[in-house]
C-alpha cells in the first residue's frame, strides 16, 4: 500500500531524513519508535507533502502512484489521514462542518445533512465527546486531550485507507489513552492500514501491531516485530545507536 | 498569526479643527442648482433655508486632509455629481459587464438587478411592502421615505434632521445638507416592539435614492426597531460619489440595531457619515458590513449621551485590488456607566489597503465609563496592505478600557491541516477566511450571511 524508497528530506538547510525505506502492506500496523528529533513527524508530514520539507532524494508510492506529484488534499483523497501531534486551532470553522466539507471532498459525492449529523454524534459519544463540540470551532478552547480525540473523531468520520498516527497519545490520561487505543481499534480492519508514532506502550494494547521500526538520525536501523517495542521500553535507543 | 499593538497615532479626527480656509473653486454648485433641486423636490421653506445655510458652510471647509487620497474626486466639478438626473444611467446595456456578471453569481433576481443598477423603473416588492406597512401602521410605526416624511411629518423631520451630523461637521456632510435627496424615515412610538426587521431594500429605487440619501430614525423610550439597510449586491451609480447621511435616536431604555452591507460599485468615493445619540440606558448595535467601492471613509458614531447608554459594534471590511477601504467606529462616553464593545475584521487581497481607524472619546461627565475594541485584520498576500489606527482619549474617572489588535495571514498550518482532510487549497483559504469573519457574519441576517458568504468566495476567486 505505501512503499517508501531510499527517501532523502530536509528542511531548510537541514537534512533531517537520510534514506528512509519502509514498506506498508494491507492490514498491517506499524509503529515507528525513535528518540524526539530522529524525524518521526518529518516523516509522517512528508508522507502527505508539507511545504516545509523538501525531498532530495527518493520516492514514495501510495497504491502504485507516485504520492510526490500529488497536492497535499489529493493525497488526502487517495485515502491517507494523519492524526496531527499537534491539531490546529481554527476560529470561526464548527467541527461538524468542517468534517462534513471534508467527507464531501473525499468522497466526491453530496453528504446528506441530516444523516451526517445523525453518524457524527454517534461517533462523538463513542470517543466520550459532548454532543456540543459538534457546534464549537476546530480546537478553540479544547484541551490537548480533547484535541486528540477530535483527530480520532475525523479519523472514524473519513475512514481513511492508511490512517498516520503521531504521537496521538501523548499528554493524556490513562483514560483518555484508552478511549483513543479503543477508536484506533474501531477503525482497523484487514482492508486498511496505521502507522503509529508512540513513545507509549499502553496505546497499541487493543491493538495487533506486525511490525515496529525504530528510527535514528533520520534512518531506520532496526525492524521487527512488536517484540521491539518491548525491547525499546526496556533498554531505550541506546543498543540502536551506531557510529557512522 | 503574528499580533501586534499598533502604534497609535494621535490627532486623526481634528476634522472639526480643519482649517477653514475659504474653498473658492467650488462655483460650481450654486445658488440656483440648490434652489431648483428644492424646487422639484417641493421643499417646505425652512429646508430650502437649511439647504442654502449647508451650501455656505459647504463652501467654506476644505476636503478633509488626513485619511485615503480621495483626489480622484474632481470637487470642481461637483455640479455633475449633485445636478438631477445628470449623467444618469437610463439604459441597462451601459451597466458594467463585471456588475451584471456579480448579480448573475449572486443570485440577483432580474428586476432587483435593474432597480439595483439605477436603470429599472420599479422593483416589484410593492405587495410585499403594503403588507408590512399594515402591520406597521396598527402599532403606529411611520415607515417612509424622507420625501413623504416630510410633508406628513414635518415637525418631526424639522426636529431632528441633520441636529446629530450637523452640515458643519465635515465638507461632505454640508454637501449632504445641501443636495440630499431620498432616503428612510423610520419612527417608533414609545413601547412599541416592532417584532420584524425593517429593511430599506425596498427602498432602493426611490428617486436619486443610493447617492446623497438621508436616513432618520426615531426609537422613542422603551421601543426596539431593527433596520436593514443596504444589501450586499453592488449597487451602481454612473455618477462616483456617495455621501449619505444616517441619523439614529435611540431614547431612554429604547434598543436599535441598525445592520447595513455596502456594497459600491468599484468606480464609487464612498464618504458616509452615520451617527447614533443614545439615551439613559439605551442600546445602539451597528452591524456594518463594507465591500466594493473604490475607496471608503465610514466610521459610525455613537454619542452615549445618558447614564447606562450602551454601543455593540460589529463590523466587516473586505478590501480587494484597487480599493482603499478606511473604515472603524467612534465612541463617545458622555455621560457616567456608559459602555462599548467594538469588534470589528477587516481583510485585505490583491493589493487592496483595509485600515481600521476607531476613536474613543471619555468625556470628564462619564465616570465608570467602559470600553473594548478588538479588531483583527487578515492579510491574504503579501502586497496588500492593512493598518490599524485606534485612538483613545480618556478624561472620565475610572474608566474601563482595553484594546486588542491582531494583524496577521492565513496560517500555512491551518492550512496544511484542513488540505490534509482533503479539502483542495482554495476551498480551504475560504473557509479560513469566513472563519475569521464568521463573528461578523452571525450578527447578520440569515440570507446576508448567504450573501456576505457568496461575496468573499466571489472575491477570493478575484473574479468581480
Amino acid at each position: 500500500m505505501l512503499k517508501i524508497d531510499d527517501l532523502h528530506v530536509r528542511a531548510g538547510d537541514t537534512g533531517i531524513l537520510r534514506g528512509l525505506s519502509l514498506n506498508v502492506g494491507r492490514g498491517e500496523i506499524h509503529v515507528i519508535l525513535g528518540p524526539n528529533g530522529s524525524g518521526k513527524s518529518t516523516l509522517m508530514n512528508v508522507i502527505l507533502g508539507h511545504p516545509k520539507y523538501e525531498i532530495t532524494g527518493g520516492t514514495i508510492f501510495f497504491d502504485g502512484e507516485d504520492l510526490t506529484a500529488l497536492k497535499t488534499f489529493e493525497r488526502a483523497r487517495r485515502g491517507i489521514f494523519l492524526s496531527f501531534q499537534n491539531p490546529e486551532e481554527i476560529p470561526g470553522i464548527t467541527v461538524e462542518n468542517m468534517l462534513r466539507t471534508a467527507k464531501q471532498a473525499i468522497t466526491g459525492t453530496k453528504i446528506k445533512i441530516l444523516q451526517f449529523h445523525r453518524e457524527l454524534l454517534a461517533t462523538m459519544s463513542e470517543l466520550q465527546i459532548p454532543p456540543e463540540y459538534a457546534a464549537r470551532y476546530m480546537n478553540i478552547g479544547f484541551s490537548g486531550g480533547e484535541k486528540k480525540r477530535n483527530e480520532i473523531l475525523q479519523l472514524l468520520t473519513l475512514n481513511p485507507k492508511l490512517a498516520l498516527l503521531d504521537e496521538t497519545d501523548s499528554g493524556l490520561d490513562v483514560d483518555a489513552v484508552e478511549i483513543v487505543s479503543s477508536g484506533v481499534a474501531k477503525f482497523h480492519t484487514a482492508e486498511n492500514s496505521c502507522v503509529i508514532i508512540t513513545h507509549n506502550a499502553q496505546i497499541l494494547k487493543h491493538l495487533p501491531v506486525t511490525h515496529a521500526h525504530v528510527l535514528l538520525n533520520g534512518r531506520i536501523v532496526r525492524s521487527g516485530g512488536s517484540e521491539l517495542v518491548a525491547e525499546v521500553s526496556e533498554h531505550g535507543y541506546a543498543p540502536f545507536e551506531v557510529t557512522p | 498569526m503574528k499580533t501586534y499593538i499598533a502604534d497609535i497615532e494621535r490627532a486623526l479626527y481634528d476634522v472639526r479643527d480643519a482649517d477653514k480656509s475659504v474653498y473658492k473653486s467650488d462655483a460650481g454648485l450654486t445658488e440656483e442648482i440648490i434652489r431648483d433641486i428644492s424646487e422639484r423636490k417641493h421643499d417646505p421653506p425652512w429646508m430650502l433655508e437649511f439647504r442654502l445655510k449647508s451650501l455656505e458652510i459647504y463652501q467654506t471647509i476644505d476636503l478633509p486632509t488626513w485619511g485615503p487620497d480621495i483626489s480622484a474626486l474632481n470637487m470642481d466639478e461637483i455640479v455633475t455629481y449633485v445636478k438631477p438626473n445628470a449623467a444618469q444611467v437610463s439604459d441597462w446595456s451601459q451597466v458594467p459587464d463585471d456588475i451584471k456578471r456579480t448579480f448573475d453569481r449572486l443570485g440577483i433576481p432580474a428586476a432587483e438587478k435593474k432597480s439595483l443598477a439605477g436603470v429599472g423603473a420599479q422593483y416589484d416588492s410593492e405587495v410585499v411592502y403594503h403588507s408590512v406597512q399594515k402591520q406597521l401602521t396598527d402599532l403606529g410605526v411611520v415607515y417612509t421615505d424622507m420625501e413623504t416624511a416630510l410633508v406628513e411629518h414635518e415637525d418631526i423631520v424639522r426636529e431632528y434632521f441633520m441636529t446629530l451630523v450637523p452640515p458643519k461637521d465635515h465638507k461632505f456632510a454640508a454637501l449632504h445638507g445641501a443636495v440630499w435627496s431620498g432616503g428612510s424615515f423610520v419612527y417608533v412610538p414609545a413601547g412599541v416592539d416592532v417584532k420584524i426587521p425593517l429593511q430599506s431594500y425596498f427602498r432602493l429605487n426611490a428617486a436619486g435614492a443610493g447617492q446623497f440619501e438621508h436616513t432618520l430614525i426615531i426609537v422613542e423610550p422603551g421601543a426596539k426597531l431593527h433596520f436593514i439597510e443596504g444589501c450586499s449586491a453592488p449597487r451602481y451609480n454612473v455618477t462616483n460619489l456617495h455621501a449619505g447621511c444616517v441619523e439614529l435616536f435611540v431614547k431612554d431604555g429604547a434598543r436599535l440595531r441598525y445592520s447595513t452591507i455596502e456594497n459600491w460599485s468599484r468606480n464609487m468615493m464612498n464618504l458616509n457619515t452615520k451617527r447614533a445619540l443614545v439615551e439613559r440606558g439605551g442600546l445602539i448595535e451597528w452591524v456594518s458590513g463594507s465591500f466594493g467601492s473604490q475607496v471608503s471613509m465610514l466610521y459610525p458614531c455613537s454619542v452615549l449621551h445618558g447614564d447606562g447608554a450602551r454601543c455593540e459594534f460589529t463590523g466587516v471590511t473586505f478590501a480587494g485590488k484597487g480599493q482603499n477601504l478606511d473604515t472603524g467606529a467612534i465612541v463617545v462616553h458622555a455621560a457616567a456607566n456608559t459602555s462599548a464593545n467594538i469588534n470589528t475584521r477587516t481583510i485585505s487581497k490583491g493589493g487592496g489597503c483595509a485600515t481600521y481607524r476607531s476613536a474613543v472619546k471619555v468625556t470628564r461627565n462619564a465616570p465608570h465609563a467602559k470600553c473594548s475594541v478588538n479588531c483583527e485584520s487578515l492579510m491574504l498576500d503579501d502586497v496588500s496592505r492593512s493598518d490599524t489606527l485606534p485612538v483613545m482619549d480618556i478624561e472620565g474617572d475610572e474608566a474601563d478600557i482595553g484594546h486588542e489588535a491582531k494583524i496577521g495571514r492565513i496560517s500555512e498550518e491551518a492550512l496544511f491541516y484542513l488540505m490534509a482532510r482533503g479539502i483542495s487549497e482554495d476551498e480551504a483559504r475560504a473557509m479560513i477566511v469566513r472563519g475569521f469573519v464568521e463573528p461578523i457574519a452571525k450578527e447578520l441576517p440569515l440570507e446576508y450571511a448567504v450573501e456576505m458568504n457568496n461575496l468573499i468566495n466571489l472575491e477570493l476567486e478575484g473574479q468581480l
